[in-house]
């Protein structure tokens, strides 16, 4: 099946695998191909590129969707028929919108986000962007602005962060400690008993005092936002599961993004998330092809002479080791995924992307017979 | 071996960081194994990247090994986790009854999740007290040098970060005088130093070139090195590379050389992709030295692999 085949249906794919194995780049060649397609596509990217970045106009940090001018897809060569927006989120700002969205009154809005205990947190939050990626891509879904989003995940070493993101932020706000600080005055012995009061106590003299009404000053503005967390984190949850969302994994035949593709893979049917199809990038052909460095040195000799002949076969030789590896792992990676035929984009030489390069994973993506 | 050791290994505590998939660890091991084989009795520690809030609070019981285990002549491992340094700290820190309490204690675990820098200031406290001649722990001997493979850049300066913010935001209290403490170690290039891996990628320079002024300004002082990895090897000059394409783009040859061809000139263009990249890198953190690492041509890296490499950073640092 093809990707647009596989894309058909769906108003959201969600981009998923480990750092580094080219996760931004493949999230807007799959944007541009859907927009080359006909539809009106957002990218939602995540510490994008420089260059990449550049290419598509996002100079500017405004945590909004950007339209990427059609002239200059036409330059590149990929005129589009749809749109192609595309924005870099800004996970702090995102969870500063939400809060200042949830908050019943301005004096709750202004507690929250002006304190230090809310911002070391959003901080922490916003490093991990699982929360915040999924906060944004509801947003823009409900806005209705685009008939398809594709999300670029964070590298996240745990995909179960990201999955888990809106049940465990309900639970956060539903837990103890929250109905701790609640109380009024105090630390509220008479609702937690004795035993609470005296970690409070412990805690300060170990950790210092000054934190203690910062904290409780926090969970208490907090209160007022438990309700529309709660909702959101169910409409969130839901949409993660819908028929219209699909998830790709993304990977790099190496053998530790593998395992990762392997593991993701596995929490998506555990959480009954949408698998939607593999795409394996930086995959190397170059090799020996049952012939040996000296048969091939041979058959170089005459148009290249001897010594670069020699160098030339010793590189393909190099080359080989990298394509033997690439071809286990992806039948690894087929058989534990369930996959007969993965998106095999090969190692191309430039690792920067421009719309140019851009251009050219999108035809290899949306390539019409698949690779075998 | 025959080199002398490289200065760098003559601190107590060597972080290694970068962004992530350039190969950190794989050069934190090459370091460990380096120092162990000169004889220095050497742990390399893993510290679990800095988890977020919400597995904070799950309570989850984490999985990786917070023991010393012995890995080789001379050289240990262990993962840090902040949970479990937490734990150890309040044991070692506070009458047994009451370190029972407060770890099974949801509401002291909220506490100190929402903390600012204290988990981190946690984990790297267990990072110094490894590195004390001196050990805390009962019976454990004390090590050498104890190599760091730090999380990816940013929260990798988190951590290091971490004594000398939390010593400011809590001036009292037992945390905040042993978190002065800490730094004063980390402080002390003497005793201390970063090692920075990174790849001659766009974004790899870009995000290095922040990480070297992230650095500086948590401890005072660069960082002792960078190390460019997975360099390739420079095969073909420019006047091969034009011979190559006039093959390429004459009659096709049989499929076998072609693809050889093939390999060569994506080989070249990668090779001065790399090597501009580097030059970049070079004048962009000109004050600290850079070192060099090739691109292994293996299936994985194993202990052979990581010998080598390990025999190269030798010549190199």
């Amino acid at each position: 099946m093809t990707l647009e085949e596989r894309l058909k249906e769906r108003r959201i794919c969600i981009c998923a695998g480990s750092g580094g194995v080219g996760k931004t780049t493949t999230s807007a060649a799959i944007a541009l191909g859907l927009a080359r397609r006909g539809r009106r596509v957002a990218v939602v990217t995540i510490d994008p590129a420089k260059r990449l970045a550049t290419s598509l106009g996002l100079e500017e940090l405004d945590n909004e969707p950007r339209l990427v001018d059609p002239a200059l897809l036409e330059q590149a060569g990929v005129p589009v028929e749809g749109e192609l927006w595309a924005m870099m989120l800004d996970a702090k700002r995102t969870f500063d919108e939400l809060i200042a969205r949830l908050a019943p009154d301005e004096r709750t809005r202004r507690d929250v986000l002006e304190n230090r205990i809310y911002q070391e947190l959003s901080s922490a939050v916003a490093g991990s962007q699982e929360f915040t990626a999924v906060a944004k891509l509801f947003e823009l879904d409900r806005s209705g602005r685009f008939d398809a989003i594709v999300l670029d995940t964070p590298p996240s070493r745990s995909a179960l962060d990201f999955l888990d993101a809106p049940t465990r932020l309900t639970q956060f706000f539903e837990g103890r400690a929250l109905k701790v600080f609640l109380a009024p005055t105090g630390l509220a012995t008479r609702i937690v008993g004795r035993g609470a009061s005296a970690v409070f106590s412990i805690f300060s003299k170990i950790a210092g005092v000054d934190l203690i009404s910062d904290l409780s000053v926090f969970f208490r503005a907090l209160g007022g936002l438990i309700d529309g967390f709660r909702e959101r984190a169910t409409s969130v949850s839901a949409l993660l599961r819908d028929p219209a969302t699909t998830f790709l994994v993304i990977t790099s035949p190496e053998r530790e993004p593998s395992e990762e593709a392997i593991f993701f893979h596995r929490k998506l049917r555990e959480a009954g998330m949408p698998f939607g199809g593999l795409i394996v990038n930086r995959v190397h052909d170059q090799a020996l092809d049952g012939h040996t460095a000296e048969q091939t040195a041979a058959l170089l000799q005459p148009a290249l002479g001897d010594a670069l002949a020699q160098r030339v076969a010793a590189n393909l030789a190099d080359f080989n080791v990298l394509a033997e590896r690439d071809r286990r792992q992806i039948e690894r990676l087929k058989k534990s995924l369930a996959v007969k035929d993965p998106v095999l984009v090969p190692h191309l030489d430039a690792d920067v992307a421009d719309l140019q390069a851009l251009a050219t994973i999108e035809q290899h993506l949306f390539a019409d017979a698949p690779e075998s | 071996m025959t080199a002398p050791l490289p200065p760098l290994l003559d601190r107590r505590l060597l972080f290694v960081t970068g962004k992530g998939g350039v190969g950190k660890t794989t050069v934190a091991a090459a370091m460990g194994l380096l120092a162990a084989r000169h004889g220095k009795r050497t742990l390399v520690a893993e510290l679990a990247r800095r988890d977020d809030v919400w597995r904070a609070l799950r309570g989850e019981e984490p999985s990786a090994v917070f023991r010393e285990r012995e890995i080789g002549e001379n050289l240990s491992f262990i993962s840090i986790d902040p949970e479990r340094a937490m734990e150890e700290y309040l044991v070692d820190q506070l009458p047994r009854a009451l370190a029972d309490v407060l770890t099974g204690s949801r509401v002291f675990g909220y506490l100190a999740a929402a903390t600012p820098g204290l988990r981190e200031l946690l984990a790297i406290g267990k990072v110094w007290e490894l590195a004390q001649p001196d050990r805390r722990t009962p019976g454990a001997a004390p090590y050498d040098l104890v190599v760091v493979d730090a999380p990816a850049t940013g929260h990798g300066v988190a951590f290091l970060a971490a004594p000398k913010t939390f010593a400011a935001a809590a001036a009292v209290g037992p945390i905040a005088r042993q978190a002065r403490t800490i730094h004063d170690m980390l402080a002390d290039p003497q005793r201390s130093a970063v090692l920075v891996v990174a790849a001659a990628t766009e974004a790899s320079v870009s995000e290095t070139e922040v990480l070297v002024e992230e650095v500086t300004g948590a401890l005072g002082y660069p960082p002792a090195q960078l190390v460019l990895n997975r360099m390739l090897p420079r095969r073909f000059s420019a006047g091969d590379a034009e011979r190559l394409l006039a093959v390429a783009e004459g009659p096709p040859p049989p499929a076998v050389a072609q693809a050889a061809v093939d390999a060569a000139l994506a080989a070249h263009r990668r090779q001065r992709r790399q090597a501009e990249e580097r030059r970049q890198l070079a004048g962009r953190v000109a004050g600290v030295p850079l070192a060099t690492l090739p691109f292994l041509f293996t299936e994985r890296l194993a202990l052979p692999e990581l010998e080598r490499l390990g025999g190269l950073l030798e010549r190199r640092l």
